[in-house]
């Protein structure tokens, strides 16, 4: 044991009896909001140690999560990108299906409001293996009651007419081919004249005079004349108005988006019919053409109107 | 064993003195029974502190300053016993005063009553100076550093201490 020095032991006394007494006091002195005086001491004395303790374990828990136990988050990561991908896979099965039940419900709308009229709806298979041609197959035929020449429609409007039927296939032409050809009339000027393809997605209204008034954005109907499509059908909206020759040029959109057809409407029946009418929309409105929920009050005369000014 | 002996000190040559059997004893319990007693009945005599001017003396007169602050704990925690403070005020406080009166003892010669006084003097500003330190520290209890009660006190006790010194002289072996 080291022995003190004998000038400094009274010094070294005095130190310690005063420190004695001092923590005697601590041990009395209770402050209202901290307990006694030693209880703040000690853990103002033990605190930061504690501290320090803490900040130097998370310290060395942060670096042992984040630079050494990487095996497991590499695992984790890998887990979780092949959940995302199922995921991802799962909802894009999802909003097809639901767009799919989109279109069945409104195929079932129009079928119910045109109860009479015969119809099948059918799934388009496949299309022309010539990229000249617009054909488009379907999962029926003449088992199910499809012929030559009957008219293929959706809600939306024209798609096309059957032009070969075998047992369980249908080969429809679609009318932006350029041998397809469709009655037509503009709606609000009954102006007839056919509508053909021209091997474009975008129609042609062949027979319209130079004198007649065509405005962009006018609709056109099918005017029945040409005994495949019921009259007042969406075929779909002039998008460009033209002096010709002799004729005006005018170029029509398809209501029905013939690019992303999945199912279509066949018209059972070759005999002329009559179509209740659906509300109309904007001009031009695929959106709008597609949801038919308002029939109109009256069943559109078969007869051609002419409304010519 | 002689009653007197010489410490020494560089060229100096300062007495330590012995006392009759139980006169530190007895000392130090007539001033502690004193200073909670008489108050009762004379309430000037609140500005005396008679145990100071006992550890003073004795740590003067021992010139020890290992007893002479061990005496200035007992004496300190005995008068916090009798009072309302909390333990340890004045024996910390008195413990400094025997510590430092011994200490000064050891190397000054405090026979003199004028030395006596202003020693008397100074050691009662430092302990009070003391007592408001840990009262403010520890306590928690904001105390003026001087008044002029504490003044008074002072000149009262360090006069007081001059007579009670030379009666305390008379205990000493000769």
């Amino acid at each position: 044991m080291v022995a003190l020095p004998s000038r400094h032991r009274s010094l070294f006394l005095l130190l310690g009896v005063v420190l004695l007494q001092v923590l005697l006091l601590a041990v009395q002195i209770k402050r209202d909001s901290q307990g006694r005086l030693i209880r703040v001491w000690t853990v103002s004395a033990v605190s930061p140690v504690e501290r320090s303790g803490a900040w130097g374990i998370g310290k060395v828990r942060d670096a042992w999560r984040h630079y050494f136990a990487l095996s497991d988050a590499a695992r984790e990561n890998e887990e979780l990108r092949r959940e995302n991908g199922q995921l991802k896979l799962e909802v894009m099965q999802l909003q097809s299906k639901s767009a799919e039940a989109d279109r069945l419900a409104a195929l079932l709308n129009f079928k119910q409001k045109q109860a009479k009229v015969p119809m099948v709806v059918a799934r388009v298979i496949g299309s022309s293996a010539d990229a000249n041609s617009a054909v488009i197959y379907l999962d029926q035929g003449q088992r199910d009651g499809i012929r030559r020449n009957m008219g293929v429609i959706t809600p939306e409007g024209v798609v096309g007419k059957v032009i070969e039927s075998f047992r369980d296939t249908a080969e429809v032409l679609l009318v932006t081919d350029r041998d397809s050809g469709v009655g037509a009339m503009i709606a609000d000027t009954r102006i007839q004249s056919p509508v053909g393809g021209t091997g474009e997605p975008q129609l042609n209204m062949k027979y319209v005079g130079n004198d007649d008034e065509v405005a962009v954005g006018s609709r056109v109907v099918t005017s029945g004349m040409d005994r495949i499509f019921p009259k007042d059908l969406p075929v779909g909206t002039i998008t460009q108005v033209k002096p010709g020759g002799q004729y005006k040029q005018i170029r029509v959109r398809p209501s029905a988006n013939l690019e992303k057809l999945e199912e279509v409407i066949v018209l059972l029946t070759t005999d002329p019919v009559v179509l209740k009418q659906e509300a109309p929309g904007p001009a031009g409105d695929r959106s709008s053409a597609a949801a038919p929920t308002a029939p109109t009050a009256a069943a559109t005369n078969a007869k051609p109107t002419d409304k010519r000014p | 064993m002689n009653d007197t002996y010489d410490l020494r000190i560089g060229e100096s040559h300062i007495e330590v003195h012995k006392f009759h059997g139980g006169t530190i004893l007895l000392s130090v319990l007539v001033a502690t029974i004193l200073q909670s007693f008489l108050p009762v009945y004379i309430s000037k005599a609140a500005v005396l502190d008679l145990p100071l001017l006992i550890t003073i003396y004795f740590g003067l007169s021992r010139r020890n300053p290992s007893t002479g602050l061990l005496l200035g704990t007992v004496i300190g925690l005995l008068q916090d016993s009798l009072s309302k403070t909390p333990l340890g005020l004045f024996g910390i406080a008195k413990t400094v005063i025997g510590f430092l009166a011994s200490s000064i003892g050891a190397r000054l010669d405090t026979e003199h009553p004028l030395a006596r006084f202003a020693l008397t003097a100074a050691f009662f500003v430092l302990h009070q100076g003391i007592v408001v330190l840990i009262q403010k520290l520890l306590l928690a209890q904001p105390q003026p550093w001087f008044t002029m009660r504490l003044l008074v006190a002072c000149l009262v006790n360090s006069v007081l201490g001059v007579f009670l010194y030379f009666l305390l002289d008379r205990c000493r072996k000769s």
